[in-house]
């Protein structure tokens, strides 16, 4: 039995899912949510179960959206979608492991359009020492943060390259860490000349500015950590100044707890390739989705917003929601207009009092607003770049792949053995073979093999139990779920 | 220029250059990618005897496997592990055709009873009927032992062994078209200039068809797709043997194109727990198939209940070399002379990779090879038309 | 469920406050790792906080392991290392 059959399926309840979400469902659509988290929200509104909620800007708003989609959509969480198939009469079907009091149970949605609003996860480089606990992704500080009021750490360091450095380490500090430094391995002028000035947000950067002040963090570029160190927990790292290409010029040791690290963000768009859509490389090497001015992927019925068609941060994410919302209303209007006894099965909502889709145009302010947060975009990945240097930080013995526990001496040993690409370093080292199938190493692989990353193949995107696997019968679907209550 | 140039670094164009250079001769592989690109890097290891049906193949497998345990002691470094098959069987009936197939074969095996089982595999569900354990199936990391095999020929002084050919790998490098000098094949043109060469070896797995029509010679080598499941590594091993069904010996023989699956099970030493096979044609097709995997899932739960809550994580799929009468294509081709075949393994490449190259090296030295070469002769499917 | 209540890890006694995930809850109460790794007997716990990396691997009420940062903390949770 097929759960549903839906006009939207959402995959991610991020600014851009809940956004084209609830757009969609106001034109009449029968949406379905589905998020692998407990709440939605997102990485940018991740909130607590319960108040206090933090003072992140538009939460309030975007609170307002969940309740007011909650009334006219189906929301899952606790639903990791691990694969997407795409049938030839075109309807296609979202496979998600639900898991609820533990047990783990298949759930297949059947859909006429998929939004994909899977969003981005920190991009990390390797370093001796970086799989030390108490170093963490600067994205997973900020998510124990906002998400369960946990402070990472006493004292921490904050490292790493991009604009996202800035948020975390006051965020940090004003939850009462002492925050030892932000180590910005990118830029030469400090936040005086903070790119984020010359692209318009003076009044941002120099927030941050006052911020950091304030809590005496001092706030250095040209550094990075290179090293962490510790016997069970990491007590300390070593910063280095760099030279423009991220070679190491000089060292000093660090006193800390904690190190919040990240290099920008990886989108994740595996559910796109799974389906064959499109991709391109955005401005800085990540492979994201290709999507037109309506959010459409080259894959008929599939769209795409926010993170997954390039990094942007979370108002490019709502706006590009709202826009593919709206674009997917107008497309099923254009059905219903067209094929009438088709439309009534696809789009004409149970509720006897929802609205009957009506045709949508896409406003062009919002167009010319998402163009220009697009080219705000770039020029942030352009003065953000990752520098070869930091190949430079790593010993034999340091793990690239952390999963497997492939050594830098492994991945060397397989290129000499004729691994000539990230594919082969993986089949020869298994590097990215492991656990979370080289989201973590991925990007740092590809670098150690001299070509930017390729889209990533992961036809199963999450894990999935075998009997969960096994209980899918013939035709994609699955079979009754799990009821047998848990005895432990 | 060099004495054999071997179009393809899979496992059986590794083998290729390995016993050529061994034997004395100057070797260029040439790949359009990697090593272990192509279907090698997609397949599971298994070095069988015991799937194989009395004939030319098990003679072959036979061959390879002696050969295998002997590269695992010159070379190695490819985690070579003698584990054992066990082919059991659901009912009383296939548990004797089991052992008949096994008298047969007259190779290593022995009948295990119902009761016994358990005592091979501590998981196996209940209620099988028995089944036959094979003490020479083998396991090998496919792409490390492709890897190894090049690097080692490679590995001396000069890029030779002592009293061994040199071997050059050229990765990269796509071949486009075929030298000539009269009749003769005398080379391979590639996309970054010609590279002359005594004998070429036509080592390029499922593209095998593809090498062959660019001398204007028919093989008859198609994809016949294939998924395998990647669990999470577990804490401990629960599967020791590679163990299969009754039916994966009855699939594998198969002609149909439309999707067979049968459960094949094994550890890894990484921990994992390979899940396969599935088979079908359905061209070169990556797409994902979740009804596959589910079938997989539930052949695989159903001969070991232990495994329900074991998760997978991963999946891959690659395109058996398939010939219609299942069997390799090895030996000159006398359609285009120089040019020799080493292709179309199908779902035993690996396994066959060793002996292939050994009576290809042997071919090509004009030296008696150790096996009847006349079952793999390029020429065969033609003749089977026109009779 | 809007009153902390308590998981244990080894039976030592962890509060939570309602929402948290197990992960949240150990980083809160100090405990940085709660496995080690196959070969290296390497220490690990939270990285990347949001259910990517599987670092976190945790071992509650003695179920097949799940990422600690992404399973909702309930009452009487037993963790194992
Ligand atoms: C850890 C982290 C923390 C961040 N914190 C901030 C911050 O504090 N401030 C800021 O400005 N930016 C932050 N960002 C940047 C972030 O990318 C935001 O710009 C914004 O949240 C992007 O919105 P989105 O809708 O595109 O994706 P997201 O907000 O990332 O939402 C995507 C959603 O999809 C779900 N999902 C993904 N894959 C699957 C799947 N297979 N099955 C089911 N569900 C799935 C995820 O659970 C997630 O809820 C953070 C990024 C990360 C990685
Ligand atoms: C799912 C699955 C499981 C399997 N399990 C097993 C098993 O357990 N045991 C077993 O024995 N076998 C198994 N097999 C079969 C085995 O993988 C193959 O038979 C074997 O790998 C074939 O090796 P090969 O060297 O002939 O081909 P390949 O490894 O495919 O090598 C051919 C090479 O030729 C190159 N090439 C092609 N065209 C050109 C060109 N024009 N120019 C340059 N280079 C070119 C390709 O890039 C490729 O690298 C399995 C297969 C699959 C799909
Ligand atoms: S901390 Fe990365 S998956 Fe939990």
């Amino acid at each position: 039995m097929l759960l549903g059959d839906w006009d939207l399926v959402v995959i991610g309840g991020g600014p851009a899912g809940v956004a084209g979400a609830l757009t969609a469902a106001l034109h009449g659509l029968r949406v379905a949510v589905v998020d692998a988290g407990a709440r939605l929200g997102g990485q940018y509104f991740r909130h607590r179960a319960a108040p206090p909620h933090s003072s992140t800007p538009g939460f309030g708003r975007f609170l307002g959206q969940v309740r007011a989609l909650r009334e006219r959509a189906e929301v899952l969480t606790e639903h990791q979608v691990w694969s997407v198939t795409r049938q030839v009469d075109g309807r296609l079907t979202v496979h998600c492991a639900a898991r609820d009091g533990g047990r783990e149970r298949p759930v297949a949605l059947g859909c006429r359009r998929l939004l994909i609003a899977t969003g981005a996860h920190d991009r990390v480089l390797p370093f001796p020492g970086w799989d030390l606990p108490g170093v963490l992704t600067a994205g997973g500080a900020q998510a124990l943060l906002k998400g369960h009021g946990v402070v990472a750490g006493s004292r921490v360091v904050v490292a790493g390259t991009g604009p996202f450095l800035l948020p975390v380490a006051v965020g940090l500090a004003e939850a009462g860490a002492r925050v030892a430094g932000v180590y910005e391995a990118g830029g030469g002028l400090g936040l005086a000349r903070h790119p984020l000035r010359a692209l318009g947000k003076a009044g941002e950067a120099a927030g941050y500015g006052v911020a950091l002040a304030r809590h005496g963090v001092p706030y250095r570029t040209r550094r990075a950590v290179i090293a962490a160190h510790g016997e069970h927990e990491l007590e300390a790292v070593t910063v280095a100044r760099l030279d423009r290409d991220w070679r190491v010029l000089g060292t000093r040791r660090v006193t800390c707890d904690t190190l919040a690290t990240g290099y920008g963000f990886i989108p994740q768009i595996e559910l796109g390739v799974q389906l064959g859509c499109d991709t391109r490389h955005d401005a800085d090497g990540s492979p994201i989705l290709a999507v037109d001015h309506g959010q459409r992927t080259s894959v008929p019925g599939v769209w795409a917003a926010g993170e997954p068609t390039g990094v942007g941060g979370w108002r490019l994410a709502e706006l590009e929601g709202r826009l593919a919302g709206l674009s997917i209303a107008a497309a099923a209007a254009a059905v219903a207009a067209t094929a009438p006894a088709v439309a009534a099965a696809a789009a004409v909502p149970t509720a006897a009092n929802a609205p009957v889709p009506v045709p949508v145009p896409v406003p062009s302010v919002l167009l010319r607003r998402r163009r220009s947060a697009r080219a705000f975009a770039a020029a942030l990945l352009e003065a953000y770049p990752v520098r070869s240097g930091w190949q430079g930080w790593l010993r034999d013995d340091t793990l690239v792949c952390r999963c497997e526990e492939v050594p830098l001496a492994r991945v060397r040993e397989a290129q000499e053995l004729g691994a000539t690409d990230a594919r082969s370093i993986k089949l020869l080292a298994r590097a990215g073979m492991g656990w979370c199938q080289g989201r973590i190493c991925g990007y740092p692989v590809a670098c150690l093999a001299g070509e930017p990353p390729a889209p990533p193949r992961r036809p199963v995107a999450q894990p999935i139990s075998l009997a969960a696997l096994a209980a899918f019968d013939e035709d994609g679907t699955r079979t009754e779920p799990h009821t047998t209550e848990d005895p432990a | 220029m060099s004495d054999v140039i071997v179009v393809g670094a899979g496992v059986v164009g590794a083998a290729c250059a390995y016993y050529a250079a061994r034997a004395g001769l100057d070797v260029t592989v040439v790949d359009r990618g990697p090593v272990a690109g192509g279907t090698t890097g997609a397949g599971e290891g298994n070095v069988l005897v015991s799937d194989k049906e009395p004939g030319p193949e098990l003679d072959l497998a036979l061959l390879s496997n002696r050969l295998w345990r002997e590269l695992d002691r010159s070379v190695g470094g490819f985690e070579f592990e003698a584990k054992g098959g066990l082919v059991v069987a659901e009912t009383a009936d296939v548990r004797l055709q089991l052992a008949d197939l096994a008298a047969k074969q007259g190779i290593q095996h022995e009948n295990v009873p119902a009761h016994a089982l358990r005592d091979l595999e501590p998981h196996l569900a209940d209620g099988l009927a028995g089944g036959v354990l094979y003490p020479q199936d083998a396991q090998v990391q496919p792409m490390l032992a492709a890897a190894r095999l090049l690097r080692h020929s490679a590995g001396g002084r000069g890029g030779r062994l002592p009293g061994g050919g040199a071997v050059r790998l050229r990765l990269g490098v796509t071949v486009t078209g075929l030298l000539r000098s009269g009749e003769r094949v005398s080379g391979v043109r590639t996309d970054q200039g010609d590279l002359p060469g005594g004998a070429v070896v036509n080592a390029a797995g499922t593209w095998g068809g593809r090498i062959a029509a660019l001398a204007g010679v028919d093989l008859p080598v198609q994809p016949r797709r294939g998924f395998i499941l990647v669990t999470e590594p577990l804490g401990e091993p629960l599967i020791r043997h590679k163990v299969y069904t009754a039916a994966y010996v009855t699939n594998v023989a198969s002609d149909s194109a439309d999707l067979e699956t049968s459960a094949v099970i094994e550890g890894t030493p990484a921990g994992t727990v390979l899940i396969g096979a599935s088979r079908e044609r359905v061209g070169f097709d990556r797409t994902t198939s979740p009804p596959v995997l589910a079938r997989l899932a539930a052949q695989a739960v159903a001969l070991f209940p232990v495994l329900r809550d074991v998760r997978v994580i991963r999946s891959y799929c690659g395109f058996r070399p398939y010939c219609p009468d299942h069997l390799p294509v090895i030996g000159a081709d006398p359609r285009a002379p120089g040019l020799y075949h080493a292709c179309g393994h199908e779902g035993a490449g690996i396994g066959l990779a060793p002996a292939t190259g050994h009576l290809l090296a042997q071919l090509i030295q004009g030296h008696r090879p150790d096996l009847d070469p006349h079952p793999f002769r390029p020429d065969r499917f033609q003749a089977e038309e026109s009779r | 469920m809007t009153e902390p209540f308590q998981i244990t890890i080894d039976g030592h006694p962890v509060p939570v406050t309602p929402g948290q995930t197990i992960g949240a809850a150990l980083h809160a109460a100090g405990r940085r790792s709660w496995r080690t790794t196959r070969f290296g007997g390497r220490p690990r716990g939270l990285f990347c906080g949001i259910g990517v990396c599987f670092d976190c691997l945790i071992t509650v009420n003695g179920r097949p392991p799940e990422r600690a940062c992404l399973l909702p903390a309930r009452p009487g949770d037993e963790v194992t290392t």
